[in-house]
């Protein structure tokens, strides 16, 4: 009896994988634990700077919106800087550019912060986030109706209370679609993260390809990862949509066009 | 123009180009492993892999084109015919054969382990320690098997492993011991640092040596270069090459 008979199906399904399919999906199933890992890894910091850069960003879009006198000029700069520069820069000039420092190497900020990629990575990240975010809410808060906000007035509300109850949570809802893209970008953005030395989702397949020496496997599947993400993401955003901006929907039209009658 | 003169013209370009020895040998080389291959300022490349490139196409009678690419990409570039040939410091290992060829050995070096001095732990005492190593090299194969309690730390390039070591986010590295000491050692970058403890011995996953990487179907490029290393080795070539960088024989036994 030939020797190929005795396989195991698993031993001859990982001779197939190995030796007959183009994709060799035995290996990436052997260690998916290391792509799970890198998921948590970019979900991790994606989320964490979405939150903090989200929360840095209200502040400096009303600043910007109401062209404050002080503030507005600098948060400009701030959010040309970021939106003007590519994030792999920004994440390279901080991780290995600060790192050439003599003074930042002693400074009480390198050990528990700038010495770790997570942390340069995070704040690298927030930051980012923080300028794209500020500009799309200003211009969300900028082009809030005026028949809202003199409705308001015309209530005895003062400006912050106008602001806090009524500018806000409308232009929030407004921004709701270009917030669904910034959170799909930042995902994809946070590839960055392998670069410097972390093992996010993409660090994992590099890791594979690495190991083994192959071209694809570890590419194809952090992309389906990705997939999945991005598909989570964007039905959430899709369900929020409906619930927040249902008032802004178009009316169905109804069956029976509605005849006048003339009078 | 019809299709089929088109068509012809195609093939018949083909086949004059296959034919035709005064092709270019196109090199595949990394540039970023000093001393072995480096890049100047002005953008041209230097170092032992790149004179034992521009040699075995001066003896092939081919006109030679280095073409650089990213160390985790070497072998998916030479499968994709980016390039014809890697002479990149590339370690002969049966992992790497499954999918490419090799030729003879051109040198041979261990691995080592760099470390700050007196850096209060040993080869046999890694764990939790940050290990840097370059991704895709045979180093990570071995920092896998042999020291799996330590924190492994993946770079694009062993000049950023190197940095990372210098600025102290890694407490070691592990890479080529020629490498190391010549690259990082020997600069103002590796004050403070030396080998901890001796190199190490990994047939597994170190190989025999390095060779220039082919397709597997290149036979003939193998064998020929193959028989062009040894001719530098019986002609002194090597020698004189050798001994612009290193000052041991780095042929190995």
């Amino acid at each position: 009896m030939d020797e190929s008979d005795n396989r195991t199906f698993w031993e001859y399904l990982a001779y197939v994988s190995e030796h007959q399919s183009p994709l060799d999906f035995v290996l990436v199933w052997d260690h998916i634990d290391r792509f799970l890992w890198g998921t948590l890894l970019t979900l991790e910091i994606t989320v964490i700077a979405l939150i903090l850069g989200g929360i840095l960003s209200v502040p400096m879009a009303i600043a910007r919106a109401y062209q404050h006198r002080w503030l507005n000029f600098p948060i400009w700069c701030f959010t040309y800087f970021f939106r003007g520069t590519p994030l792999l820069v920004q994440t390279y000039l901080v991780y290995y550019g600060l790192a050439q420092f003599d003074a930042v190497r002693e400074s009480f900020l390198w050990d528990p912060i700038l010495s770790s990629a997570w942390w340069c990575a995070l704040i690298v990240f927030t930051l980012n986030t923080a300028g794209y975010t500020t500009e799309f809410l200003r211009g969300s808060i900028a082009t809030t109706p005026s028949g809202e906000i003199e409705a308001a007035r015309a209530c005895g509300m003062s400006a912050w209370t106008t602001i806090r109850r009524i500018v806000l949570p409308s232009a929030f809802r407004r921004a709701l679609p270009a917030y669904s893209n910034e959170v799909i970008f930042m995902l994809h953005s946070s590839v960055v993260l392998s670069t410097i030395t972390l093992q996010d989702l993409l660090g994992a397949g590099r890791w594979l390809n690495g190991r083994y020496y192959l071209a694809y496997e570890g590419f194809v599947t952090a992309m389906l990862f990705y997939m999945v993400l991005v598909f989570i993401i964007s039905r959430g955003f899709k369900f929020w949509e409906k619930h927040w901006l249902g008032h802004l929907r178009q009316r169905e039209i109804e069956d029976e066009p509605v005849t006048l009658k003339a009078g | 123009m019809s299709i089929k003169k088109l068509l012809f013209m195609v093939v018949a370009f083909t086949l004059a180009s296959a034919a035709a020895q005064a092709a270019p040998l196109r090199v595949g080389v990394e540039g970023a492993y000093p001393p072995f291959s480096w890049k100047e300022p002005d953008g041209t490349l230097k170092g032992f892999d790149i004179d034992v490139a521009y040699e075995v196409c001066k003896r092939l009678q081919r006109e030679c084109v280095l073409v650089e690419q990213e160390w985790d990409g070497m072998i998916p570039a030479l499968l994709s015919r980016k390039f014809d040939t890697i002479i990149a410091s590339m370690s002969i290992t049966e992992e790497r054969k499954k999918k490419i060829d090799f030729t003879e050995k051109y040198y041979d070096t261990p691995p080592g382990i760099v470390a700050k001095k007196n850096a209060g732990f040993s080869q046999s005492n890694m764990a939790g320690k940050r290990l840097g190593v370059q991704r895709a090299t045979t180093h990570q194969c071995t920092a896998e098997k042999m020291f799996p309690g330590a924190e492994l730390v993946l770079y694009a390039s062993q000049e950023e492993v190197f940095q990372d070591l210098a600025s102290g986010r890694l407490d070691a590295q592990i890479s080529d011991s020629l490498q190391a000491s010549e690259g990082f050692l020997k600069q103002d970058m590796g004050k403070g640092f030396a080998f901890l403890g001796d190199m190490i011995s990994d047939p597994g996953c170190q190989g025999v040596g390095a060779g220039f990487a082919v397709r597997k179907k290149d036979t003939l490029l193998r064998d020929a270069m193959s028989a062009i290393i040894k001719g530098m080795r019986d002609d002194g070539t090597y020698k004189i090459l050798n001994d612009k960088y290193f000052e041991i024989d780095v042929y190995g036994k």
